[in-house]
């Protein structure tokens, strides 16, 4: 049995994502930028894909840009911002608990672009609290970056109430890094007063290499990429026509069915978690509590034993899953995010991340229940000190 | 949200100059009752009409949603989210006290303003502004009156079998229900005038065709997607309008061959409101709307107007025609054209540009030129092959878009 259980880290893309990329590469190949019909064709490609994700996503079509990911999108919300304007004030807010891309960024613009910023801490379920924005929100704060779901616990932010913050100082912006949320915890950028917020094509079923970026209306960003000033300059590079299709229809595929979607996790999450807690020596991260988490993820320790090793021993059975978040999970270091949940090293350091997409099934959670019941003692044997 | 808004469950729509009388009334109710509809469609809501007001059962839509919706329809003047009340006086008080304490964020004076338009309830007016003036002071905190210049305004309308209780006034479009003053034809170039003439005639009742002159190859695919965009941003105040693309690169090419520069841009003109007149009683409409605006370039002085339009009868209303370009363009950003406007692709009336045009041609001098083509065979020509197509709003449902697109497949 193949069970891939690692979908926080990517998603298999959709076969009818893959068929219309396939498609687009090789019929509509012309650059959006050229004056002939090719290119016409290509651009209305891109007309297409905005108006259709405007839709989804409840905004006006001239309120997107493309990026070539969540990374990207995070890092041109974040400098984009900073740079362009800092001379309204130097103060960025964020959380200790963000992505990499959005915690290294405020790091980088900390140590190298003098700017100051304030990392909120978390409680022991992940969550920023919204008292602790408004209490550090300062005449100079220029943005708030907080994520919606956290990509190693699942916590759900409570990005509602600190976006009704924010939007009462009006030199602030808010950003919110949903890579992880779309799709699973339903949100309404309108309604939570969110400037600019970030997407992942990988992580919803389309290739990699594409991402979005809400921009609101009226916000200008300093670019990160200077050149033909396609995207209204804030992006320029020739368009990735093909990405651009694959993310309009995956966030189509992710959005219509959302709630039926969180209900379908909400049960695998439910029998994973119910099978975890029948054995020895197991603590579930991310409960089953809705309000606070998500239900795709599952973080869970196994104290005493090297979260690398489980990795690869549910592997040998066909199970993918991950320690961490992938992309810092070759470091060897307890996880920042778990850490700055007040968890115990000993905890923070034995945790594995089950994360869940919408062609997973339960039958695939007994197997993988079933897997871990058989390996565990032997491991809990072997590696105890 | 549901949560987002209590206590409303009604939107109260207020409508009609109070000029219309009688029958008119009738088919101006009757056709924005069709508008609301339209516009609502997709959602959950109820409409109904009483005595010269709307009424939009939420039925747990949103209040912003529905907002949003009823700003974009002619004929409305303004509208409020309502409380509805049983007519015992307890009922209404308590009624108007929710809403004051629902107001976001809280108001520290207010007013109450009663229209009792039920003669037969038991309080005149005055009396109910007391009575509910005071329940409100004694219910709540940091409260004062203050009837000039109140923070909040509480209205109250007393009817036959209900009375509404509302806390805001949202302003609507005004102007008169798209359609109830007849049908025109537009000619949209793509620049920023025409749309915003188009946006002003539906202000007034008027449906629009619009009528588009496309000069392939001398002008581009994008300039005619433009024009079909511009379409389905004015259908967002329409709900559906057609667009009639009238082939010109011929008409465009003998003019070139055969017309001295200076006269061309008139010649042209003349022959584009031939055409438009040719496809207004093809398709029964009784007039021409253009984005004229007087003095803006040599074909829209008095004496190119003259000249140009002495080949048509059909009245030619210029609703710009008094507006200064930065009036034009603030209205266009307001009504959402102004970004597709400037998008920079040749239209018809730019490719052929001569360097000097007569500012002030003769209709004789005019028509003695157009001998040189044959004006007629021209224009029958061109209105057969010219084609149309019936665009939405992008908040219209996808479905109605005729629209066989083979793009759309990729989705």
């Amino acid at each position: 049995m193949h069970v891939y259980f690692d979908n926080s880290a990517t998603t298999q893309p959709a076969p009818e994502v893959v068929e219309s990329v396939n498609e687009v590469l090789s019929k509509y190949y012309g650059n959006p930028s050229s004056i002939h019909g090719l290119g016409v064709q290509a651009e209305k490609l891109l007309r297409r894909s905005t108006e259709l994700i405007s839709e989804q996503l409840g905004i006006e079509e001239n309120e997107l840009v493309f990026t070539s990911g969540g990374t990207e999108s995070n890092n041109l919300a974040i400098k984009g911002i900073a740079f362009a304007y800092q001379a309204r004030g130097r103060h960025l807010m964020t959380s200790a608990v963000e992505h990499s891309s959005v915690y290294e960024v405020c790091r980088t613009l900390e140590k190298h672009f003098n700017f100051e910023v304030t990392y909120l801490p978390v409680d022991r379920q992940g969550r920023v609290s919204a008292e602790d924005v408004k209490k550090a929100m300062r005449e100079d704060t220029i943005l708030v970056s907080i994520m919606h779901v956290n990509n190693e616990l699942g916590s759900i932010q409570p990005v509602e109430e600190i976006g009704q913050i924010v939007r009462r100082f009006p030199k602030a912006f808010f950003h919110v890094d949903d890579v992880q949320g779309i799709g699973k915890v339903p949100l309404s950028i309108r309604q939570a007063h969110i400037d600019l917020l970030s997407l992942s094509g990988h992580k919803i079923h389309a290739p990699k290499g594409i991402g979005v970026l809400f921009v609101r209306k009226g916000i200008e960003l300093y670019p990160l990429l200077h050149g033909g000033s396609q995207q209204n300059a804030m992006r320029s590079g020739t368009e990735n026509v093909a990405g651009i299709v694959a993310v309009a229809k995956a966030i189509r595929l992710v959005k219509e069915k959302e709630k039926q979607h969180a209900e379908h996790f909400f049960q695998l999450k439910q029998r994973m978690v119910q099978n975890l807690e029948k054995l020895d020596e197991v603590k579930v991260n991310s409960p089953l509590d809705r309000r606070s988490f998500a239900p795709h993820i599952v973080n869970v320790s196994f104290p005493g034993i090297k979260p690398e090793v489980l990795v690869h021993a549910l592997e040998e059975k066909g199970i993918f899953v991950s320690t961490k978040s992938a992309c810092s999970s070759k470091i060897e270091q307890p996880s920042r995010i778990l850490q700055a949940a007040g968890m115990a090293r000993e905890q923070a350091n034995s945790a594995i991340r089950i994360s869940f997409s919408m062609y997973n099934t339960l039958e695939e959670v007994d197997y993988v229940s079933e897997a871990l019941a058989e390996i565990l003692p032997y491991y809990q044997k072997v590696m105890k000190v | 949200m549901a949560s987002r808004n209590l206590p409303y469950e009604f939107i109260l729509i207020r409508y009609g100059e109070l000029t219309l009388k009688g029958k008119n009334r009738k088919k101006f109710e009757n056709i924005l009752h069709e508008h609301v509809l339209a516009q609502l469609k997709d959602l959950n809501v109820k409409v109904s009409k009483t005595h010269g007001r709307m009424y939009v059962y939420l039925n747990g839509e949103s209040v912003d949603v529905v907002t949003e919706r009823l700003s974009r329809i002619f004929g409305i003047s303004s509208f409020s989210p309502a409380i509805k009340s049983g007519l015992r006086l307890d009922e209404i008080k308590d009624n108007a006290l929710k809403a004051v304490k629902a107001v976001d964020p809280p108001p520290s004076t207010f007013k109450v303003n009663v229209k009792r338009k039920n003669k037969s309830f038991p309080y005149a007016s005055l009396e109910m502004n007391h009575h509910l003036g005071a329940h409100i002071l004694r219910n709540t905190k940091n409260l004062r009156v203050d009837v000039h210049a109140p923070d909040v305004e509480v209205f109250v309308e007393i009817g036959e079998r209900a009375a509404y209780v509302m806390c805001e006034k949202i302003p609507g479009l005004g102007g008169l229900p798209v359609g109830s003053s007849g049908k025109v034809m537009l000619m949209l170039s793509g620049g920023i005038d025409s749309p915003v003439a188009g946006y002003l005639a539906l202000k007034r009742g008027l449906r629009f065709e619009a009528v588009h002159f496309h000069s392939f190859p001398f002008t581009s695919e994008r300039a005619k997607q433009k024009v079909i965009d511009l379409t389905k941003q004015l259908a967002v105040y329409a709900g559906h309008l057609k667009l009639h693309i009238v082939p010109f690169t011929r008409i465009q090419t003998e003019i070139q061959k055969v017309i001295p520069e200076e006269y061309s841009i008139t010649i042209m003109r003349r022959l584009m409101l031939r055409i438009t007149e040719g496809l207004a009683l093809k398709n029964q409409a009784l007039g021409v709307v253009t984005g004229e605006s007087l003095g803006q370039v040599a074909s829209q002085t008095l004496h190119s107007m003259h000249t140009i339009n002495a080949v048509t009868n059909f009245p030619v209303l210029r609703p710009l025609i008094s507006m200064d370009k930065i009036e034009i363009i603030n209205l266009s950003k307001k009504i959402g054209t102004y970004d597709t406007s400037i998008l920079p692709y040749e239209d018809c009336c730019t490719v052929f540009q001569p360097k000097s045009p007569k500012t002030m041609p003769t209709k004789e001098a005019t028509a003695r030129l157009e001998e040189r083509l044959a004006v007629d065979e021209l224009v029958d020509d061109a209105i057969r092959r010219t084609e149309t197509d019936i665009y939405a709003s992008r908040y219209a449902s996808r479905q109605e878009e005729d629209q066989t697109n083979e793009l759309d497949a990729l989705f």
